[in-house]
């Protein structure tokens, strides 16, 4: 379902022009003018496509996956029928497409797209929702949805009708396999209504919590990442949350010189400070907040100053690096760490995610018998209170496994077959900290160093470290 | 059908007559498959009384505690949670009653309070204002959400000494919070009480009780009360359409309350939002000009 890729289309707003009486000599409004809006029909597939409507499957999708189906509807004479493929289909990984007029409709008098859908089996539909129009898809809605196989009426309420007045993308879905299998699905009655029972509007951001993060200088994020949604108590009394795009909020920030927000979302850092997003849909205010610690550029880690003849570097831009088959092994099923090696603000950092574990192996087993040391630069941008890294250079080979540990952070000494290398008290948010770890003979650590292929860093107390940047790691020989 | 429309009272309130003509004409569609089940001749034994004097109303227009002339408490959790297994510790204090902008604000807490974890208020008139017959109305919205359970009702006045069901019991308006659209009229006698009691629902098209105000009225003669929601008469309960003692021929007093959980509604679950809350525009009761 990634990489969907989508023609660009320039849309042309005729909203907001006037008609004005051509002879009018005083420059006043005359008795005549009207607004020009756009037709508000409803519907989008009764027993076809609504006029001007079009399908648009997304790029992977399987092209045939809908049809319409004569024999199988709720009413009328015919229904949207989707067939989703099964995994490794040759025609594609999964049924998605977008439902987009050709000229636009206004949606201001409906508080809900509704349907009635069954399926060959009670699937959930990952994505189903409208406003993509493969344009801005500005007022996207997405939600998801457990069928049934007997036909049941489904609501997707809009978040704030009033905005809108022109929207083109009046359905999309994309569904893949359940449990690797293709299925039938089919929609029918598929229009928006006016149902008036669509109530008590409980907007949210950042999931409705009060998230507090860094940020820097020049960087800007988009607010859609961030748990945006609209909540509506439906008739059946159950509560119902969509996905809103960010143009459905007016965000505010309390401080315009540090963040700023665009009509889209895009959520900049334009100078040093705090500042707090909130939200509004509606004039209903959004649960939850952003606040964002803005210090200034992306810290720039120190330059390592060590002539290159001393140096093994696994991660360095200063020093030619030896191949390593990767960053971040993604070992199964225990790590949760994301994220590899990446560009901030031009410097070249590993940036981790929901750090627990992780790995870097080197491509050729590298013998560090004449190094003494492993330098390693490490950036939290906010500090846990009980920071405790297990740091390993391992020699994992066909007949043995043998390693060399070291603790980071924590500053009492539990084990002595890991030294403590660094103090909790040593890191500083958002300030880089070189680690240097000293190699130990053999005889105290095991470690066989003519073939070191692994260093693992883990977070073994599970500390609410989630984010770490890494940089600058490399052996030398002092 | 056109002859229970037209005599359907005015009130004398301000209103909405395109809001009210839009009831009406809902509740000649909604309305219609009942009467004509009970009875061919419906509208030829309806009673509809008169009752156009003005004999007590509270319009909740002083902010601070309810006028303590006209309402009591009763604060506590009773017997069994009032009999219902009801969740809530009701209690005086401010954050759970309290008149404000001209309405009377009955809120549902989610909070711990002598051993219960939500607390709300239920105002009574007993011992200050009790009346048989007349119209009884009050102007109320709703909370909602599951586990919620707003009513307006009266009891016979006589409860200390005859006990219930016997005093009788008239709901004019229940509520379930996870039925916004749906409210229902009961009466409760001797052989008619709790599971068998005498009800009905009436329910709102493409409009539900939490999002505006609505009239909860009966109009209660010596032998037929009429529910109304706003202007529209949907129900008639009379002597032979109870299973029992007809017992509504003596004084009964108000109850307004706003209940959490218990047998009629089920408990709050992790959709239901806190605090919720009842607005009481104001409530009337009229007598026989």
């Amino acid at each position: 379902m990634k990489n969907r890729k989508f023609i660009k289309l320039k849309n042309i707003f005729l909203l907001g022009l006037l008609v004005v009486g051509s002879l009018s000599c005083e420059r006043e409004i005359s008795d005549e003018v009207a607004l020009a809006t756009f037709p508000a029909n409803p519907d989008v597939f009764i027993d076809g496509f609504s006029g001007g409507l079009d399908y648009y499957p997304f790029q992977g999708s399987a092209f045939g996956a809908f049809t319409v189906d004569q024999q199988t509807k709720y009413k009328g004479t015919s229904a949207m029928r989707f067939d989703v493929p099964n995994v490794g289909d040759a025609d594609g990984a999964y049924a998605g497409a977008i439902f987009r007029l050709a000229s636009a409709r206004n949606l201001t008098s409906y508080d809900a797209l509704t349907f009635w859908a069954k399926g060959t089996q009670a699937g959930l539909i990952n994505e189903i929702g409208f406003g993509q129009d493969f344009d801005e898809n500005k007022y996207l809605v997405t939600t998801n949805l457990q069928l049934t196989t007997n036909w049941k009426k489904y609501i997707i309420p809009i978040p704030d009708a009033s905005k809108l007045i022109a929207e083109k993308g009046l359905f999309w879905y994309a569904e893949g396999p359940e449990n690797g299998k293709g299925y039938t699905f089919w929609i029918d009655e598929l229009k928006f209504e006016k149902l008036g029972t669509i109530a008590q509007p409980r907007p949210a951001i950042c999931k409705g919590e009060d998230k507090v993060e860094t940020q820097f200088l020049g960087s800007s994020v988009n607010m859609s990442t961030y748990g945006l949604t609209q909540t509506f108590n439906v008739e059946s009394g159950l509560n119902q949350t969509v996905t809103a795009a960010p143009a459905y909020f007016s965000f505010k920030s309390s401080n315009v010189d540090v963040a700023r927000v665009s009509d889209l979302g895009i959520l900049t850092f334009v100078g040093t400070g705090t500042a707090k997003i909130t939200a509004l849909i509606g004039g209903v205010k959004a649960a939850g907040s952003l606040t964002v610690n803005v210090p200034g550029g992306f810290p720039v880690a120190p330059v390592p100053t060590m002539p290159q003849s001393k140096v093994f570097s696994v991660f360095t831009e200063k020093y030619k690096d030896l191949p390593v088959n990767y960053y971040n092994g993604y070992w199964a099923p225990y790590q949760t760490t994301k994220g590899e090696q990446t560009k901030i603000d031009g410097q070249n950092v590993i940036s981790y995610t929901d750090f627990n574990f992780v790995g870097t192996q080197l491509t050729t087993p590298l013998d560090i018998s004449q190094m003494t040391h492993f330098s390693i630069d490490l950036l939290l941008l906010e500090l846990p209170t009980d920071i405790d890294l297990l740091l390993t250079f391992k020699n994992e080979n066909a007949t043995a496994t043998t390693f060399q540990q070291n603790r980071i952070g924590q500053s009492y000494q539990l084990d002595p077959r890991a030294p403590v290398v660094a103090k909790d008290t040593d890191f500083q948010a958002g300030v880089w900290l070189t680690v240097k770890v000293p190699i130990r003979p053999s005889s105290e650590t095991g470690l066989d160093k003519t073939g070191v292929n692994l260093i693992i860093i883990e977070n073994i107390k599970s500390s609410n470290v989630k984010a770490i940047y890494v940089d600058n790691m490399y052996f030398y020989k002092e | 059908m056109e002859k229970i429309v037209n005599q359907i009272k005015m009130k004398k309130i301000k209103r909405n007559l395109r809001l009210i003509k839009g009831l009406v004409f809902k509740s000649l569609l909604l309305a219609l498959p009942i009467f004509v089940i009970s009875s061919c001749s419906t509208d030829e034994t309806q009673k509809v009384a008169t009752f156009t004097k003005l004999v007590m109303q509270d319009e909740f227009d002083k902010d601070g505690a309810p006028n303590s002339t006209i309402w009591g408490y009763d604060e506590g959790t009773g017997i069994e949670g009032w009999g219902n297994n009801e969740l809530q510790y009701y209690t005086k204090r401010t954050e759970n009653v309290k008149v404000e902008n001209g309405y009377l604000l009955i809120t549902a807490q989610k909070e711990s309070y002598n051993d219960y974890s939500y607390t709300s208020a239920r105002l009574t008139t007993k011992g200050k204002f009790d009346q048989a017959y007349g119209r009884f109305e009050a102007r109320i919205r709703l909370p909602y959400g599951q586990g919620m359970w707003p009513a307006f009702w009266l009891l016979g006045a006589n409860i200390d000494e005859v006990g219930w069901p016997k005093c009788g019991e008239i709901d004019i308006m229940e509520y379930r919070g996870q039925h916004p659209t749906k409210v229902l009229g009961t009466v409760h006698g001797p052989g008619y009480s709790a599971a068998t009691s005498i009800s009905k629902s009436y329910s709102l098209l493409n409009d539900r009780f939490d999002t505006g105000f609505h009239i909860f009225g009966i109009e209660w003669g010596p032998d037929y009360i009429n529910y109304y929601v706003d202007d529209v008469l949907y129900n008639q309960i009379t002597p032979a359409d109870v299973t029992g003692e007809w017992v509504f021929d003596h004084p009964f007093y108000i109850i307004i309350n706003l209940a959490v959980g218990g047998n009629f509604v089920g408990s709050p679950n992790s959709q239901t939002v806190f605090p919720q809350t009842m607005l009481v525009d104001y409530v009337r009761v009229y007598q026989k000009n």
